[in-house]
């Protein structure tokens, strides 16, 4: 494992990050709506949501790319009205297009130190640039110009580029989406290593579950611009606030059925959820198993429950067939009303 | 830059296109070749008929080019004795002797300060300009971009009278200021459509990330922007500087003295005697240099600045 080479926070300024009722509207669709988020000083805070649910514009008005239409963001105690995003102190990771193609890597790495901002002396930037490379892998590669590498390694390279800076937040905007699965998951842990010893704060927008899970101290699930639910992973996944937040998180993902189902709903109970793992088999009412999907550490049986799709996980090695038919029963089932929102 | 789909041509359709081009170069490089040719004819040779193809080549054009001489008697030039250097002897075999320096240099001279000038003054504004109209929320950005654009419709020659006048009020008249702005006048509007074009192409998630990794707006467009856009720029700029290189009529039309520039200085060289086509000949020879070695040194950004845009990636 490599070790990030220094404490990276050299400020002990609180970089605590507050949105206070921001709201964002490009022409009448609503980007953000009255959203409230207290991001704690060295926290992992994951965005989750759909495409269009306000992620990417979230890390915008933290960046100061775009600006509220109404409300306020406070980083580290002040308010960020009127600043640009050179005044805040923010580093960004793109999805996309993040290098400069006329530059070669290196000078890629070191753009950022070498702002007006910053003016870092060269040799400390070399110090960095060498660090950084080293941890992303790409020491071979930092004379080439930023064009001649892989989409992988445009991507870490950008990676680096906000690591070599000193900032309050780190917003990253599905930085390991491009990437293979290896890599993706070498850089996984090496990130959570960096923020672990660093105690930075960053922001994080991604799709992957294994992600959010995985490195997120803190899970906000936006709706539609709404900000929906904001916890811990667990909080998230074991107690979801609502249908919509609860399919954010598992995979398989949860199974929603019809209450009147299984007897024992409550009464407002429009509909039953119920994670893979939380169908106990061996007990209760027949399911007809429809598909077996062998995945080596776990098998994954499709079920026909009352003319219901369900999906539960099992044994890797059971001997369940297709067109058997097995008992099953709900625990730790969670209720929602007719509008979604969890009632029990 | 993308890559193509097309199957390989045949070996007939490579010999059908490189003879087409072939075909297209003689046409288009004969006439330069001719006027270079009679830039090194003598004026007997220049006017031949049937035209001649070999001759012995002289470099009489370019003394009568460069100096003006007068005619003088036979004593005179006897008692004048031997010519001291090569030019004198060349202009005394015809009874001539040198009276001085032409003012060919002074009007080439014009010609790149005011081709030059309008060109940077045109890339500069053209520039921003573009980028304002790529990057900023500008009202009534449409009707803005057609009305410059409109300014391209009509033949800048139609106005030639009311800016003679505005010109003459204004003291304009046969300066080199005067023309810079007439030239960049009429270059604005192509160097802003050209321009904004390129920076249009230029995602401008580059410039957030500048943004972002601590500059200013103004840094980004110059660090980030700039470097990006210098193909369109190189290519902007050939275009710019080709029109207010080889414009005449406004320059027969407003300068005469002090800012006439080339064009219309080099069909006045008369000769002793008649038209003295091969010091013409050698005017515009020269006068093909600066262009010519202004698009040498950028032709690798004027090939992907014709092309750029044109392919979807």
């Amino acid at each position: 494992m490599l070790s990030f080479p220094k404490p990276m926070r050299e400020c002990s300024a609180v970089a605590e990050v507050i949105l206070r009722n921001v709201t964002k509207t490009f022409g009448s669709h609503a980007a953000l709506d009255d959203v409230s988020m207290t991001i704690p000083d060295g926290s992992f805070v994951v965005l989750l949501g759909p495409t269009g649910a306000g992620k990417t514009t979230t890390l915008r008005m933290v960046s100061g790319l775009d600006t509220p239409d109404s409300g306020e963001i406070f980083i580290g105690g002040m308010s960020m009205q009127g600043l640009t995003p050179a005044q805040r102190n923010v580093a960004m990771v793109f999805q996309q297009y993040s290098l400069y193609p006329h530059l070669s890597v290196r000078q890629n790495l070191e753009f950022p130190l070498k702002s007006p901002l910053l003016k870092t002396p060269q040799k400390a930037i070399d110090e960095k640039v060498n660090a950084i490379a080293e941890i992303l892998q790409i020491s071979h590669k930092l004379d080439n110009k930023a064009t001649a590498l892989s989409g992988g390694e445009m991507q870490r390279v950008s990676i680096g580029r906000a690591l070599v800076r000193n900032p309050q937040i780190y917003l990253m905007d599905e930085p390991l989406s491009s990437l293979d699965a290896k890599l993706r998951a070498d850089l996984r842990v090496e990130l959570k290593n960096i923020q672990a010893k660093s105690g930075a704060t960053l922001l994080y927008v991604t799709h992957d579950q294994i992600e959010a899970m995985t490195m997120a101290t803190h899970i906000g699930v936006l709706e539609e611009g709404r900000l929906v639910q904001f916890g811990s992973p667990r909080e998230v996944y074991e107690a979801p606030v609502s249908v919509y937040a609860a399919t954010r998180l598992g995979q398989p993902r949860i199974n929603v059925l019809p209450a009147r189902l299984f007897a024992g709903s409550p009464d407002r109970a429009q509909s039953i959820g119920l994670r893979p793992e939380n169908i106990v088999q061996g007990a209760g009412e027949d399911a007809l198993v429809t598909r077996v999907e062998h995945l080596g550490d776990q098998t994954r049986l499709h079920l026909s429950f009352k003319q219901h799709a369900l999906v539960t996980v099992t044994d890797p090695h059971t001997g369940f067939r297709g067109g058997e038919t097995i008992k099953i029963q709900p625990s730790k089932p969670l209720f929602f009303d007719a509008a979604g929102m969890r009632i029990a | 830059m993308s890559s193509y789909s097309v199957t390989e041509p045949s070996a007939r359709q490579k010999w059908f296109a490189g003879t087409l081009v072939v075909l297209y170069a003689v046409i288009t490089i004969l006439p330069l070749l001719w006027i270079i040719g009679t830039g090194f004819k003598s004026p007997s040779d220049a006017i031949a008929y049937p035209p001649k193809t070999f001759f012995e080549p002289t470099l009489e054009g370019y003394v009568n080019l460069f100096t003006t001489r007068t005619r003088v008697t036979e004593e005179q030039l006897k008692e004048m004795g031997e010519p001291k250097t090569w030019y004198e002897r060349l202009v005394r075999k015809d009874g001539l002797i040198i009276a001085g320096p032409s003012r060919f240099p002074e009007r080439f001279y014009n010609s790149v300060i005011i081709g030059f000038g309008s060109t940077v003054l045109c890339i500069v504004l053209g520039t921003a300009a573009a980028y304002a109209f790529s990057r900023f929320k500008v009202p009534l950005k449409d009707d803005l971009l057609f009305f410059i654009l409109s300014t391209r419709m009509m033949p800048p020659i139609a106005v030639a009278i009311p800016i003679f006048l505005m010109f003459r009020s204004l003291g304009l008249n046969d300066t080199h200021a005067g023309m810079i702005l007439l030239y960049t006048a009429v270059n604005l509007s192509l160097s802003v459509w050209l321009l904004k074009g390129f920076i249009d192409e230029i995602p401008i998630e580059y410039e957030e990330a500048a943004l972002i990794d601590g500059y200013t707006r103004f840094q980004a467009f110059y660090k980030v922007v700039l470097p990006q856009a210098a193909t369109g720029i190189a290519s902007t700029a050939i275009f710019c500087l080709i029109f207010a290189w080889n414009e005449y009529a406004f320059a027969v039309l407003l300068t005469s003295g002090t800012a006439q520039t080339a064009p219309p200085f080099i069909p006045t060289i008369i000769g002793v005697g008649g038209q003295d086509w091969p010091a013409v000949a050698a005017g515009a020879t020269l006068f093909l240099v600066p262009v010519m070695v202004f698009t040498i040194l950028l032709r690798k950004h004027l090939l992907r600045g014709i092309t750029f845009g044109a392919v979807r990636k």
